[in-house]
């Protein structure tokens, strides 16, 4: 298991170098910065310790119930322009049910409860804060 | 008494206008934690006196209002966590 809390780019191509040996299965994931309504940019706070605490949790609660043989769990801090990868997960399994279903798993939560607060900025400057997205809670349901 | 470390996140930060302060209290829970600091200044009331959409944590782990402050080091004020 990788779980990686940066404010730096990364690169997916070096951190699934080796990734998954011996699997029959992975899959990865990498999130943007989307630019919907005019977003130019998103700053993105973190909890040093607690925010990796609770990713490497959620990492191995994804071990255990799909079976995965690796996990990755990268995410960014900071300020992030539209276009930029924000987070990229990466799982691995004997089949591909499991690697999806592991990856899906960590990205509603990812994008819901992981400890993380985020403000849009435009080009009018900074935004508020982002509330909670019934949406994403909705997302959670299904993994209950 | 015991000192604590408090943190503050997103708009409880910028209320306050500081990342976190040591504070001397003999406050029981985290509760009454908030509502002493709540007290303290107009800053510290305008991120504080309203805790309905305010999430906390005792030693990074989330907690509760109720939650005892016996033993703590840390504790954390923050908006309700909206993933990255």
């Amino acid at each position: 298991m990788r779980v990686l809390v940066q404010s730096e780019p990364f690169d997916a191509t070096a951190l699934l170098d080796g990734f998954g040996a011996g699997a029959g299965a992975v899959v990865t994931f990498t999130g943007l910065v989307r630019g919907d309504g005019g977003l130019t940019a998103l700053d993105i706070e973190h909890y040093p310790g607690m925010t990796e605490r609770a990713l490497r949790d959620h990492a191995q609660a994804a071990v255990d119930r799909f079976g995965l043989t690796d996990v990755l769990v990268v995410h960014r801090h900071g300020h992030l322009p539209v276009g930029a990868p924000i987070m990229m997960v990466a799982t691995a399994a004997r089949h591909r049910r499991a690697a999806f279903d592991a990856a899906d798993f960590l990205m509603d939560w990812l994008k819901s409860r992981a400890p993380f607060w985020k403000r849009e900025i435009t080009a009018a400057g900074p935004g508020d804060w982002v509330a909670a997205a019934d949406q994403d809670e909705a997302a959670l349901d299904r993994w209950r | 008494m015991t000192t604590l470390d408090v943190l503050y996140f997103a708009w409880l930060r910028e209320r306050i206008g500081a990342p976190r302060e040591r504070v001397e209290t003999a406050a029981a829970t985290v509760g009454d934690l908030a509502a002493e600091l709540a007290a303290r200044d107009d800053r510290h009331a305008a991120a504080l006196s309203d805790l309905r959409a305010v999430r906390v944590a005792v030693d990074q782990q989330l907690a509760a209002m109720d939650t005892p402050l016996a033993g703590a080091r840390e504790v954390a004020f923050f908006p309700p966590m909206t993933g990255g």
